[in-house]
């Protein structure tokens, strides 16, 4: 069975109002995602791996070096899914709420904190690449990555993600990636994905 | 800064300048710029503006003066705001140690492993960020295209069976090399001509490889213009190379 592009959860114009437009996402979505996920059919069809789940694709070519292409693939599907779902067009951004929000709270020492963290973290991830909230261990922690590599992989789980390669930003912000983490942290993170996660972890 | 003193670098192989030649209070197209012992010129680099140790050289040629094949908003940031940027931070992070404002930042990318372990990423990326700039500008020119002639079309025809053959390999590693990064024409420590790719803004200087080429494959490089179409991107590049400019860094590759 072939690996899917999942529908984006909301209408490629529903961030436009909240910094992310909808040219944005015909290139972002209609473009790279789709591309990531015609390369993964192309490069497993007719391979065990076709029949194997995306996260069983992912760890499976992560630890194999002659699958980088695959897993670069593999991996970019993963994530751009994740990221669409890690945005909402309502009430998006600031303060957390729920279990997210005390956890923060102890984990990362408060939502103030946890911006510096997270700020830095896409701020400094040299070239293409992903800033994260995870857990790891039953704990939260930032974290960024390089190009395709995500959480899954070292064995933490993914709560929220930021695409801080230059195409996600690049037509709304040009070179000024400071704004664009400032405009998702103001804007558009989806408190309550992160809690979905952080419950079924 | 003039243009007469980048080619005056040129000349001396420090394509993208150094504190020894920041001089306060010298024309900076002085020949005793070049030849203070490096004792007197370190005297002197303290008295210059910190700050000011690197600089953004000035493109050699207008923002549109690419069009159509690089518009002038992306050479506007691309200068402007990405290469700038690279030289502010190299700056910062070698204000912490001054004396490695004696060597310019082809050296420090050629001994990275010796450079402080607490600046080390930092001029790697941002040292490397500006010497491949420097260099991309340099062989880029409104009168650009064509293919190359005499010694370094030879030298291409032995390598790669023809200069079409070339630009075919060239273009592969460019579309190849994923994420952010740099697709080159190197002459490696033998002196055999290679196509490598780099990732982010690793110079081939790293590894012993000498620059004659190189196509800057990060996305701010061609978005504004071409999108998600890198390879539409890779193959409208060599309307604007100068083959002038490369085949001198050929000659300056072969004495190296």
């Amino acid at each position: 069975m072939a690996f899917v592009q999942e529908p984006l959860p909301y209408d490629p114009g529903a961030l436009e109002s909240h910094g992310m437009s909808a040219k944005t996402f015909e290139f972002h979505y209609g473009k790279h995602h789709a591309a990531y996920v015609t390369n993964l059919n192309n490069m497993t069809k007719d391979t065990e791996l076709a029949d194997k789940s995306l996260e069983e694709v992912i760890q499976i070519s992560f630890k194999d070096s002659a699958k980088a292409g695959i897993f670069n693939n593999a991996a970019q599907v993963w994530n751009h899914t994740f990221f669409w779902n890690s945005m909402t067009p309502s009430g998006g951004g600031g303060a957390p709420t729920g279990a997210i929000a005390a956890k923060i709270d102890s984990d990362l020492g408060g939502y103030e904190k946890f911006k510096e963290a997270f700020k830095t973290a896409a701020a400094t991830q040299f070239g293409s690449g992903w800033a994260w909230l995870v857990l790891e261990n039953g704990t939260l922690k930032v974290t960024k990555t390089g190009n395709a590599e995500n959480p899954l992989v070292y064995g933490q789980v993914p709560l929220l993600t930021l695409d801080v390669w230059e195409h996600a930003y690049y037509i709304d912000f040009q070179n000024r990636r400071p704004d664009f983490i400032q405009n998702y942290l103001e804007q558009l993170v989806n408190w309550d994905f992160a809690n979905q996660n952080l419950a079924a972890a | 800064m003039t243009f007469s003193r980048r080619h005056f670098l040129t000349l001396l192989g420090a394509t993208t300048g150094t504190a020894a030649f920041s001089l306060v209070g010298l024309p900076e197209t002085s020949p005793i710029a070049a030849t203070q012992p490096a004792a007197a010129a370190r005297l002197w680099d303290r008295t210059a503006q910190a700050s000011e140790t690197f600089k953004l050289p000035p493109l050699p040629y207008a923002y549109d003066a690419l069009e159509p094949h690089i518009d002038a908003e992306t050479m506007q940031f691309h200068h402007d705001k990405h290469h700038a940027a690279y030289v502010k931070n190299l700056n910062a992070a070698i204000d912490q140690y001054p004396d490695l404002k004696l060597m310019t930042a082809e050296e420090m990318l050629r001994q990275i492993d010796t450079i402080p372990e607490s600046i080390r990423t930092t001029v790697r990326n941002n040292g490397g960020g500006h010497v491949n700039h420097s260099m991309f500008w340099e062989i880029m020119s409104p009168t650009g295209g064509g293919s190359p002639s005499g010694a370094l079309a030879t030298a291409i025809r032995q390598a790669f069976g023809s200069f079409e053959a070339f630009q075919t390999t060239f273009n592969t590693a460019g579309a190849k090399q994923f994420g952010s990064g740099w697709a080159w024409l190197v002459m490696n420590p033998t002196g055999d001509l290679e196509v490598i790719s780099t990732p982010n803004q690793d110079s081939p200087l790293m590894q012993g490889y000498y620059p004659i080429m190189g196509n800057d494959v990060w996305e701010h490089a061609y978005y504004l213009r071409y999108r998600n179409k890198r390879d539409e991107y890779l193959k409208a590049w060599w309307n604007v190379l100068n083959w002038e400019a490369i085949a001198q860094r050929y000659e300056a590759a072969v004495q190296v």
